[in-house]
């Protein structure tokens, strides 16, 4: 008889997703799926609402990173009120940029600190227990303050752009609602030694060196584990720049061919679909030219460094150079490289804020663009952890008649599963009971993309973990969590 | 001085809240001096091991595994704080209340742009794995007693450190004007 596995990255009781792992009669796993349980139905109930309150209602879907919803719902509006992403004024461009990037840098310094630099100082071996940031604070003390003060930083200058730290209300369709005054540059300018730009960047440069020496003494499990050919999918400057606020969509395949071209992403339904599984709440998205079975791909920190030709801020090159060095320039798939490009994209973008700030554009006072308006736009936006689609039809009233979302931890759905299958296979197969190192494995493989289900839960710990094991018929035989 | 248990938990919110407690970023330290912490996203403890002084509920209920774990809070929890908007009174999420729930599934499935033509069996999710969803949003004080409310979308960290110390100490809580905020 055969058996099925049951792995909950969330516990039930803060359930956002869980794992089954199907084995055959001679227990090989013959099926692996992430369940994603959680369902709100935002794309019918803001149906009806005013356009412009789109930016303040749909980043109520994510309190981790609501500015990426934030801006990408800002952006498809710009295109109804018919000012487009590229006719903003100076300030209202510059300012929502310093917002995402200060966005950016918080969501990373948070993924690093709080959630990957456990494993890397206790080991991924070490007692659950001891592998979270309470434990982190007790014995690296001045570790956790680097963290927490990372994040702060990020927060503040969230608040300094859009008005408030969570759920801000800075981006309006066709601009902004602020400036930022000489006193609030100042304050991350020269403010204290704990709270200013230089500060941010040299402790960039520390995390990199922290995971490079650790990569270093564990070469063969960075290297190995979880790692898979795939596409990878984000947005590109027209340049081929890394850019998280505007651009082109490119893809590539694993040897690092283009599969779209740069194209514009008011078209993307040219390009992408999305299939329906009757197992989970989250939708899998594919590249629509190579079909719904091979066209599935990879976004997020890894994939943004494979599509992108170079990064425009000088130290961020010089990482980027080498990281790009480390595979003979093909496009890296690694699971585990993810955290290694997720600290090169952390010292780009406090380079980019360090650059924003000084500025005098974001004293400026012309905040809004005016233009005709339409019926339809779409916004997108690479967010932490990747790219994330808007899309918005208005009537005649103003209201919106159809919203689409498609978010970056829908993009990554697939690569998830494939990473859980893949640990999986090397750690089930084969075996009658569930071994206490399958848990923290499929953490591991599952964190690397950094989902918003776990980095939810992880936001001060790490991710719950409960492993059931049944059989065909699905009757428990064996369970365990951590 | 034995330290203060707490617990917390997100239902149907979006972790804002929990952001938010967060953003106190240096008194973490300081918090976790004062307190320790039981079933909760900080320490990943999975079930209630002893009874705990201070819950916080950060969400409505939207399915049934949340009605089960806001009743297993309540019956752990000597004290239990809805937090935010979304636990008071559903939140943003209770937008869908007046709407039938199947209209909200053949939105996302059936009639999204990136979705038609490409669903041909007209799958909607409803695998056994999956939680009930419930035919509205329910906020927390209408499925169990609540004690306090912390308003906000989130309550601002200023506000969540306030309480959490007005609890922990037993002092009477300082609420200046500027920290109660309710967007
Ligand atoms: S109250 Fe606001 S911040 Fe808190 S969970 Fe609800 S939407 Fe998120």
């Amino acid at each position: 008889m055969g058996q099925k596995l049951t792995i909950e990255p969330v516990t039930r009781v803060e359930g956002h997703g869980k794992v089954t792992i199907h084995l055959d009669d001679d227990n090989n796993v013959i099926q692996s799926r992430l369940h994603i349980v959680e369902f709100r139905g935002f794309e019918r109930f803001v149906q009806g609402r005013p356009y412009w309150e789109a930016p303040v209602l749909v980043q109520r879907l994510c309190g981790i990173c609501p500015v990426s919803h934030h801006l990408a719902a800002a952006k498809a509006l710009d295109v109804i009120v018919g000012v487009g992403p590229e006719r903003l004024t100076e300030t209202g461009e510059k300012m929502r940029r310093l917002m995402h990037y200060g966005q950016i840098f918080q969501s990373h310094a948070l993924h690093f600190f709080h959630l990957v630099s456990p494993d890397l100082l206790f080991g991924i071996d070490a007692n659950p227990g001891k592998r979270n940031v309470i434990e982190v604070a007790n014995e690296f003390q001045e570790l956790a303050v680097q963290g927490v003060m990372m994040r702060k930083f990020g927060q503040e200058i969230i608040r300094a752009t859009a008005g408030k730290k969570i759920h801000g209300t800075g981006a309006i369709p066709g601009g902004i609602n602020k400036n930022l005054s000489i006193e609030e540059r100042d304050f991350f300018v020269k403010g204290s030694d704990l709270q200013n730009i230089d500060k941010m960047i040299e402790w960039s440069k520390d995390a990199l060196k922290l995971f490079k020496g650790y990569h270093q003494e564990n070469r063969k499990l960075v290297d190995t584990f979880a790692a898979f050919p795939s596409n990878h999918l984000s947005l590109v400057r027209k340049d081929g720049a890394l850019d998280f606020y505007h651009g082109v969509l490119r893809a590539i395949d694993e040897k690092g061919n283009k599969i779209l071209h740069d194209i514009d992403y008011q078209n993307y339904l040219d390009y992408i679909g999305e299939e329906v599984k009757s197992w989970s709440y989250m939708k899998f998205p594919f590249l629509k030219s190579i079909g719904k079975k091979e066209g599935w791909y990879r976004v997020g920190p890894l994939a943004r460094l494979n599509t992108c030709d170079f990064i425009p801020s000088p130290l961020a090159q010089k990482e980027f150079e080498e990281f790009k060095a480390y595979t003979q320039g093909k496009p890296n798939n690694m699971s585990m490289h993810m955290h290694w490009a997720r600290l090169i994209e952390t010292l780009h973008a406090a380079e980019v804020m360090r650059d924003l700030l000084n500025d005098s554009d974001l004293q400026g006072k012309d905040l809004v663009a005016k233009g005709t308006k339409c019926s339809e736009g779409v916004g997108v936006i690479e967010a932490p952890r990747g790219t994330l689609f808007h899309h918005y039809k208005i009537d005649k009233n103003n209201l919106i008649t159809m919203c689409n979302l498609i978010v970056s931890t829908t993009n990554n759905n697939e690569p998830m599963n494939r990473a859980v299958r893949h640990v999986a296979d090397e750690m089930i197969s084969g075996q009658r009971s569930i071994k206490e190192g399958m848990l923290n494995a499929v953490e591991v493989a599952i964190r690397a993309y950094d989902p918003c289900l776990s980095c939810a839960t992880h936001a001060i710990g790490k991710m719950p973990l409960e492993i059931s094991l049944l059989d065909k018929n699905g009757v428990i035989l064996d369970k365990l969590h951590n | 001085m034995s330290k203060t248990i707490i617990a917390t938990t997100s239902l149907a919110g979006c972790f804002g809240c929990h952001m938010s407690l967060l953003d106190i970023d240096e008194k973490i330290l300081d918090l976790i001096e004062l307190v320790e912490f039981n079933k909760s996203p900080i320490n990943d403890i999975k079930e209630f091991t002893k009874m705990c002084d201070i819950g916080l509920i950060e969400g409505g209920c939207c399915n049934d595994e949340n009605v089960h774990i806001l009743k297993d809070f309540r019956a752990h929890c000597k004290i239990l704080v809805s937090v935010g908007e979304c636990a008071i009174m559903g939140g943003l999420p209770a937008l869908r209340n007046n709407i039938p729930l199947q209209e909200c599934l053949e939105e996302a499935y059936l009639n999204g742009p990136s979705v038609m033509g490409n669903n041909e069996n007209a799958v909607i999710p409803n695998d056994e794995e999956l939680p009930v969803i419930l035919n509205k949003v329910y906020p927390c004080h209408e499925v169990v007693r609540i004690d306090y409310y912390l308003p906000g979308c989130p309550p601002r960290a200023e506000l969540i450190w306030e309480a959490l110390l007005a609890l922990v100490t037993g002092d009477p809580l300082k609420l200046p004007y500027e920290v109660v905020k309710f967007d």
